[in-house]
């Protein structure tokens, strides 16, 4: 059974359709990268999954439970936990205040503020330190932190390396290389298409809402999925 | 000259008192409850109910609507208030003005243009006083609704500051989307503030029964002080409320000191003194929300 199994999603603002017909099942311990332009749908595709943005039609199941009108915190309770874009950490409240309010849905499992510390070591001196004055690297570990505190089965990351320097981006994605072996499935966007390609053992790549390019990633090449990035003729015709 | 200033800091507890609950509500949830005044009154008349037919003293009386009130409050939030928000920042505020009105006239037509007081129901405690050294008499009751408003601001500070619900209910005040998406339940978090907020309403509206007398109408002039203990105190933080509760009783004192009509123009004085301060040192324009939003400044982030 799938883990996370998306069928025919559509998610609209209004009268635009920023993510039209999506469908696609997550096996146990995938990790899938998800790429394409902005505005291609990823952030909102990510949001509708995780319930902060309402569903127009279509489902979303968890573990083969329908989870498609779901409260976000019920979602995080079922065991799916988003790493938000921008981090959006609670700036006057310390490292340690962040974490344990990712305990707040109570999953049993192993991560615990002790074990957050010992994966990124550099969070442990600002521990009581308010995030507002934190590093970008800081806080970007702190908000990953945050969601792993929940025990999440399904961990989506959205753009981690996002206003970050590469140096600082090797040392969250070398703390992410332990996690992305404990079997946690793993949705996250990163616009390093490189990097994406170490990673990640699937890809989907999307345009103007559409899924244009689902497969495994050792089936696939740079050229094939810069292709359906930009949708040339090869990979269908775009509307 | 000390007299009048310990009297006002003691005058300052019971502004600290009504004011908590209104800046907790601010604070918390963004939500500037103009029914603040009058939900102290009804607490007030439902005390007075339990003394006057079954004879309750009125500290047993504030226990029992104490759960009252606090699911008073939760109706509040999630009848209205989370309804109103969706609607912008100013419709939360006429909402609880338009409640404000059906309460008041709801208690007129239920209670009448009498006047009513809890003081008959506390025996002697309503005059007795202790005696400080310089010939300074303070009223014991003064001081007991002083300590509760230490006790209720210190309560609210610590649990938001120390337990696991205080940072639930601070997550859901600076960003009720992320709070759900880090699994806070949003709507939990904001009807268990507002239920205490309204809880404290109910110790303020007894401690208003106890002070003197009160009626009907009694309510808009309680907002009003508790408004400008806020505002003066900024509502960034419950130990502010309370500087600025004892900064408009010392005010309104020696307002009352300079002329007999000085009472109230003290305070208002002080209020816009320290308004206009605040709006020059933010450079922004005279808008009661981007006022509100500087006060509340560190909440908000």
């Amino acid at each position: 059974m799938s883990i996370l199994k998306i069928s025919d999603l559509d998610v609209r603002y209004g009268q635009f359709r920023a993510v039209r017909g999506v469908s696609f099942a997550l096996e146990k311990g995938e990790i899938l990268a998800l790429v394409g332009a902005n505005g291609a749908g990823k952030t909102t595709l990510l949001r509708a999954l995780a319930g902060a943005n309402p569903v127009f039609s279509g489902s979303i199941q968890l573990n083969g439970t329908d989870m498609t009108q779901t409260s976000s915190h019920a979602r995080v309770a079922a065991g799916l936990a988003l790493v938000p874009e921008g981090r959006k950490l609670f700036l006057d409240m310390s490292v340690e205040e962040n974490l344990r309010l990712g305990a707040t849905v109570g999953r049993p499992g192993d991560w615990t503020v002790e074990r957050v510390f010992e994966t990124f070591p550099n969070l442990v001196k600002r521990r009581h330190a308010p995030t507002g004055t934190m590093s970008g690297g800081e806080q970007q570990a702190t908000a990953i932190g945050r969601a792993l505190m929940s025990n999440p089965d399904v961990l989506i990351l959205d753009e981690v390396s996002l206003g970050l320097s590469p140096l600082v981006v090797d040392q969250v994605y070398a703390s992410l290389e332990a996690l992305m072996h404990t079997g946690t499935t793993i949705i996250l966007v990163e616009q390093d298409l490189t990097r994406a390609m170490t990673v990640a053992d699937r890809v989907i790549c999307m345009l103007e809402g559409r899924v244009m390019l689902d497969s495994p990633m050792a089936e696939t090449s740079r050229e094939a999925i810069t292709q359906a990035y930009f949708g040339s003729a090869e990979t269908g015709a775009v509307a | 000259m000390i007299n009048i200033l310990i009297q006002a800091v003691l005058l300052g507890g019971y502004y600290a008192l009504i004011a908590c609950g209104l800046a907790f509500m601010f604070q918390v949830m963004r939500v500037i409850n103009l029914a603040h005044g009058a939900l102290a009154v009804v607490s007030a008349y439902l005390v007075w109910l339990l003394a006057d037919s079954a004879g309750l003293s009125p500290f047993l009386g504030v226990l029992l609507i104490l759960p009252v009130m606090g699911i008073a409050g939760w109706l509040l939030q999630r009848l209205m208030l989370e309804r109103a928000v969706r609607g912008g920042e100013l419709l939360p505020v006429l909402t609880t003005f338009g409640l404000a009105i059906v309460l008041d006239n709801l208690m007129f037509q239920q209670f009448g243009a009498n006047t009513r007081s809890l003081s008959p129901y506390i025996g002697d405690l309503s005059w007795e006083a202790f005696e400080l050294p310089g010939n300074i008499y303070v009223g014991k009751l003064p001081v007991y609704i002083l300590v509760a408003a230490l006790v209720i601001l210190g309560g609210l500070d610590l649990m938001l500051k120390r337990t696991a619900l205080g940072r639930q209910i601070r997550a859901t005040a600076a960003d009720p989307v992320t709070a759900g998406l880090i699994g806070v339940d949003a709507r939990r978090a904001a009807g268990i503030a507002a239920a205490l907020a309204t809880m404290t309403v109910a110790v303020s509206g007894v401690a208003l029964g106890l002070r003197g007398t009160f009626d009907a109408y009694a309510g808009a002039p309680q907002l009003l002080f508790a408004f400008e203990a806020t505002i003066i105190g900024g509502a960034r933080s419950l130990w502010g409320v309370l500087i600025g509760a004892i900064v408009l009783a010392v005010a309104q004192s020696f307002g009352a000191q300079i002329h007999p009509q000085g009472f109230l123009l003290g305070g208002h004085l002080v209020f816009l003194i320290v308004l206009f301060v605040r709006l020059s040192l933010k450079g922004r324009s005279l808008n009661l929300m981007q006022i509100l939003r500087s006060t509340g400044k560190g909440a908000a982030q």
